[in-house]
């Protein structure tokens, strides 16, 4: 079985929907998340703190270097992810299409280079 | 043994290329891959080269070229899985399940491999050089010719198609019938492009061009034959047909375009009319309209006009309001304006279609100054003109444009 990455785009700064909305969004992806448990396609998933909780370290001339904040100097960053496994790209778009739906956000699908183990 | 003719390596080359595409698709469904698929049907072409020449064209070329393009890939396979290679291991046990002959027309494979090379995870420019490279046996040259694009540009693109396939999953069949108009639309936008770049772009290479309006037949007619219950299936290869039949008449001698009106209709081929008649009626009798059935529907009307002056523009009209309401976009917009023209005068048409989001499009300019001129609106006209002058680079369309300018010109001083 092949494996996907499933990752949430959000858009930095954009205005947060109201309360409500984001309660029907946590309860969707909660559902969400049960179905991919209950048909064996669920492999891990998370949500993440915004992007400016990020820190990023490196190698520079051979010396360790910390730094606060993201590495990519862009506007959209990665605000959550699923992997999992489906047996070909219909199947993950099938299943990115009732994701986008519950977190309201795009969907990118990208393959890992290794299948699942089972 | 037969007696044998001397078989040219012109002869072969076609053979292998109208089989091209079966022969691909039957593969990659056996082998699962389509570079695997490809370099094997390759491979039994060399061995065409080496044994059709003594003995002839084999009876069932098509039946020659999968076996022996199978053989050559279970071969390599063979040895693969010498190597302890499960991979070829696991295709090979595969493999020992399936029939080996292509099946009937119902799964023809190369109704999957057309599925795949139009999926929508692949961009339109992708899908269009795959769907020729693999379906129609087109080299990467000729596609990169016919599009006007540098061969490494051309290759790069359908070798990175090619590997997203194969990295993302795409999968190898017909989509399931809740997905399938959606899909279907991709794989029509696909054949149509295929043919709209051979019929209305005149720069680059003429004989490519012309390969691609038949290559685009070819394609629809092959749909047409897998799937005769889909109605815009058909309405496609009506619309090409009733368009190629125009060719002809098209250009005058000296390649510059002569319109509509303008056209010698004897020139039109009447078989492909015909073909082009009977497929608007099949298609149109299941009562499931669609934009390419009603484009076609009109090419119909206007090609049971002896004369221009004899087209029956109400129904031209009747056909274009259709047409809007099941895909509103500006460019059919303005096509219905000049059938409006025609019904309810210059007037109509040009309120009709100003507005239209269409600034860089050289058929808006055109068909305003065109509607201007009519008017006795010269200096407007002439403005037009220039405007359209202004977007478009081909050459052909150009001096057209330049000779109507002109004639605005005079019009204007009188």
């Amino acid at each position: 079985m092949k494996q996907y990455l499933l990752s949430v785009h959000m858009v930095e700064g954009a205005e947060m929907p109201p309360p409500e909305t984001v309660e029907r969004m946590y309860a969707d992806v909660d559902q969400y998340n049960a179905r991919l448990q209950a048909e064996g396609a669920w492999v891990f998933a998370g949500g993440l703190h915004p992007a400016d909780t990020a820190t990023v370290v490196r190698m520079q001339d051979g010396e360790l270097l910390t730094t606060d904040g993201p590495f990519a100097e862009t506007k959209e960053h990665l605000g959550g992810f699923w992997v999992i496994k489906a047996p070909d790209l219909d199947a993950a778009l099938a299943w990115a299409a009732d994701a986008t739906k519950a977190c309201g956000a795009p969907v990118e699908v990208r393959p890992f280079q290794d299948e699942a183990a089972d | 043994m037969a007696v044998s003719r001397p078989v040219a390596v012109t002869e072969i080359e076609s053979h292998f290329r109208s089989e091209y595409g079966r022969a691909v698709a039957t593969l990659v469904r056996s082998f699962g891959d389509i570079d695997v698929a490809e370099e094997a049907v390759q491979e039994a072409f060399v061995v065409a080269l080496d044994r059709w020449p003594e003995a002839g064209i084999p009876p069932n070329p098509a039946g020659w070229i999968i076996t022996t393009a199978r053989n050559r890939a279970i071969d390599h396979l063979r040895r693969e899985a010498s190597r302890e290679n499960r991979h070829a291991e696991a295709v090979l046990l595969h493999l020992s399940h399936q029939p080996p002959e292509p099946v009937g027309p119902v799964t023809d494979d190369r109704l999957r491999l057309i599925f795949t090379c139009c999926h929508p995870a692949l961009g339109r420019a992708a899908q269009v050089a795959l769907t020729l490279r693999l379906l129609g046996g087109l080299s990467t040259p000729e596609i990169a010719r016919a599009f006007l694009v540098p061969e490494a540009t051309m290759a790069q693109r359908i070798v990175r198609a090619k590997a997203k396939i194969r990295a993302a999953g795409i999968p190898y069949r017909v989509p399931a019938e809740a997905k399938l108009p959606e899909r279907l639309r991709a794989v029509l936008a696909v054949v149509y492009l295929i043919f709209n770049e051979g019929y209305s772009a005149s720069s680059g290479d003429v004989l490519v061009r012309e390969d691609l309006c038949a290559e685009s037949i070819r394609l629809a007619r092959l749909l047409a034959e897998l799937m005769p219950d889909e109605p815009e299936v058909l309405g496609l290869l009506a619309l090409l047909l009733l368009t190629q039949s125009r060719r002809a008449a098209r250009t005058a001698a000296d390649g510059s375009i002569v319109l509509l009106p303008d056209q010698d209709r004897r020139r039109w081929d009447r078989a492909l009319i015909e073909e082009g008649h009977q497929l608007v009626r099949r298609c149109l009798r299941r009562g499931r309209p669609g934009p390419y059935q009603l484009q076609a529907a009109i090419n119909a009307v206007h090609s049971d006009a002896a004369t221009a002056a004899e087209t029956d523009w109400d129904q031209i009209l009747r056909l274009y309001d259709q047409l809007m309401s099941c895909t509103p976009t500006p460019v059919i917009a303005l096509n219905r304006a000049v059938a409006l023209a025609e019904v309810r005068g210059p007037a109509a048409a040009l309120a009709a279609i100003e507005g239209l989001e269409l600034g860089g499009y050289h058929l808006y300019h055109a068909t305003r100054a065109e509607l201007l001129q009519r008017l006795g609106r010269h200096d407007e006209a002439m403005d037009a003109y220039d405007a359209a002058l202004a977007v478009t680079a081909n050459g052909a369309e150009r001096s057209f444009l330049q000779q109507r300018l002109s004639a605005a010109g005079e019009a204007a001083r009188r």
